[in-house]
């Protein structure tokens, strides 16, 4: 590449869209909007060229304060990291489309301040924390995407939706002094902070430090299991996100992969093959974990009385497979994850979208699922259609084929038996859930009045959004055989640490043009 | 020295996470801040205990950890400091405009429905 820091931009680009939004957004509230939505694309074009750089298979690394690493802090750029960005813009442009929309009482960006600001400095933490090589800075992009996503959750104000902020904020305040206990924890142990190297120096301990590093990995990924959604985790989920306005619990689809993509990170990278005490730290049990994640969100989503329940339920499912998928640990396993990621991660994001459409023109029934006026029956009907087979994982869809690979891949270990039955029978309470959801929301709907059909109808901008998701999804789907080479050679390079490793602890620093001691110096 | 802070450190997540647990909100304020200090002093132990040693190189010691004093935890602990600090105040407005709202300071606001409320 001519210009090394391209890498940086998916971090800085949204820094100065949200400061510069905020300056203009009290004189100028369509400029901060149009800047906001033109970040958005611009990150998408820039996510999707570091992705085809990345398919080269080389791992790139950025030495931010131009110190070498271990000492200075990293970004790292591989095969997972890029698809996580190009994850993230495709699901912010999206949910920025939606909220730009009319809405049915005004535009959601508008219903309180700084909107723009906080939903860049949101997709700033999304793309350091899927970035960055350094564990502390790591913590550090987690801080600032949850402050982003406080504010973005109680933007709009409501009282479920602060007494859910109560609940979220206080669970992750909770998850962040434990992330900090367990990176103090190997930092003591390791006396390094940068990933690449402490996965060396962690497979060099002794047998005498093998209890703390274990603690302090394992703490790690509970951490990581907060934000990813698994099982005795989750549950400030659903009430968090049915509390959330749609374009922001659609922008939060991704927040739970976060979760999941530091799993992936530390338990290839740090705790893998070759992690010496820690090696294969989570393997005896997380798979456990998620397949419990698995059934219980198939639960969730059968008890639910609410649309936004139900997706919420999903997100989980969701992550519960990829945690799954994570915690068998073969290639075949994660690179079948990586790919059921993909429209997993969109299809939620649609449906919270949909359901907030069609709920707004409910009248007073919103999104509980009992019959009620609905106008556009066969539209909403076929997108609901469409979505629902994409989440339950029926043929034709991604879901499908992420599944299918996934119990492929399983075919030959001990817990097939388990896996294979959680798997389809989530995947049945999952489609008996959405049958259920469809049928009662639109087949058994009644004629609305002229207004509900008007609310029905929505904006422009909120249909093209939906429609963005609906053309992206097929995308990946008739693409589907160059996302699964991609997902397998992404599986394949993350089992392989010897890439990124040398890749980030290689890189030099750049010979300065200038130093200030020179001058100082006497001749 | 050593055992008398890691009681501190002990002590402190202890009343924190009894704070956390009685289900208002300034409580459960309280046993976040408790806490934060509990982890900040756990990071600043992770950086071992020395004491008289400075933190910056000095040209008249040799340039080994035995005679200098860890200067990484310093600098995390000030990091974690300003973002519990910041997360606290953020933590705090939402707990009064909670109230302000629902006229309860309980976490789940309302109050709960048996009367002998052990909160």
């Amino acid at each position: 590449m001519n210009w090394p820091h391209v890498i940086v931009l998916p971090v800085v680009l949204p820094l100065l869209a949200g400061a510069v939004a905020l300056l203009v957004e009290r004189r100028a509230p369509r400029l901060a909007r149009a800047l906001s939505v033109g970040m958005t694309v611009v990150l998408l074009i820039v996510a999707v060229y570091l992705a085809t750089e990345a398919a080269t298979g080389s791992v790139q690394a950025y030495l931010l304060g131009n110190w070498k690493a271990p000492f200075g802090i990293a970004l790292a750029l591989d095969r997972l990291s890029a698809l996580m960005l190009v994850l993230t813009s495709v699901v912010a442009l999206g949910s920025v489309l939606y909220a730009c929309g009319r809405g049915p009482h005004g535009p959601r960006d508008t219903q309180g301040p700084h909107y723009h600001t906080l939903f860049q400095f949101q997709l700033l933490g999304l793309n350091g924390a899927f970035l960055t090589a350094d564990l502390f800075n790591l913590f550090v992009f987690f801080e600032v995407l949850l402050i982003a996503s406080y504010g973005l959750l109680l933007h709009g104000r409501g009282s479920a939706r602060l007494r859910a902020a109560i609940h979220y904020v206080a669970f992750n305040l909770t998850g962040s002094a434990l992330f900090l206990v367990a990176v103090a924890l190997l930092y003591g142990m390791t006396g390094t902070l940068n990933m690449a190297d402490l996965a060396l120096k962690i497979a060099a301990l002794g047998p005498e430090s093998a209890a703390l590093a274990r603690a302090g990995g394992l703490l790690l990924i509970v951490v990581f299991g907060v934000k990813a959604a698994l099982l005795p985790l989750y549950f400030w989920l659903p009430d968090t996100y049915r509390a959330a306005s749609a374009p922001i619990a659609a922008l939060f689809a991704i927040m739970t992969k976060v979760g999941v993509y530091c799993v992936v990170r530390v338990t290839t990278l740090i705790f893998g093959e070759g992690g010496g005490v820690v090696a294969h730290l989570a393997t005896p049990w997380l798979p456990w974990f998620a397949l419990g994640t698995v059934v219980l969100a198939a639960l969730g989503t059968l008890a639910a009385v609410q649309l936004r329940t139900l997706v919420a339920y999903l997100v989980i499912a969701s992550a519960g497979t990829l945690l799954l998928a994570v915690g068998l640990g073969s290639a075949g396993t994660l690179g079948a994850g990586l790919f059921y990621l993909v429209n997993s991660t969109f299809v939620a994001a649609a449906l919270f979208l949909l359901i907030d459409l069609m709920a707004g023109g409910r009248g007073a029934a919103e999104d509980a699922m009992v019959p009620a006026p609905l106008a556009h029956r066969a539209a909403f009907g076929v997108l609901f259609f469409v979505f629902a087979l994409e989440a339950a994982g029926l043929p034709p869809s991604g879901g499908f084929i992420g599944k299918a690979l996934l119990l492929g891949a399983t075919i030959d270990v001990p817990l097939m038996a388990a896996v294979w039955t959680a798997l389809l029978l989530a995947g049945l309470g999952v489609m008996i859930a959405l049958a259920r959801a469809g049928s009662t929301v639109i087949w058994k709907a009644t004629d609305a009045n002229r207004m509900q059909t008007m609310a029905a109808q929505g904006d422009t901008l909120e249909r093209v959004a939906i429609g963005w998701f609906a053309l992206v999804m097929l995308a990946v789907i008739v693409n589907a055989g160059a996302v699964t080479r991609y997902a397998e050679s992404a599986a394949a390079q993350l089992l392989d640490r010897r890439a990124y490793i040398s890749a980030v602890l290689g890189a030099e620093p750049v010979p300065p043009a200038w130093t200030p001691r020179s001058g100082m110096e006497k001749p | 020295m050593e055992l008398l802070l890691a009681g501190f450190v002990g002590v402190l997540v202890a009343s924190g996470v009894y704070l956390m647990l009685r289900a208002r909100t300034f409580d459960l304020v309280l046993g976040l801040t408790l806490v934060s200090y509990a982890v900040n002093l756990f990071i600043f132990l992770m950086g071992r205990l020395a004491v008289g040693r400075p933190p910056i190189l000095d040209a008249r010691l040799a340039p080994t950890l035995a005679n200098y004093a860890d200067p990484l935890p310093q600098a995390l602990v000030l990091t974690a400091i300003v973002i519990s600090f910041a997360m606290t105040a953020l933590l705090l407005v939402i707990a009064l405009a909670t109230y302000a709202e629902t006229g309860t300071d309980h976490v789940d606001g309302q109050e709960p429905r048996a009367p002998e409320d052990r909160g």
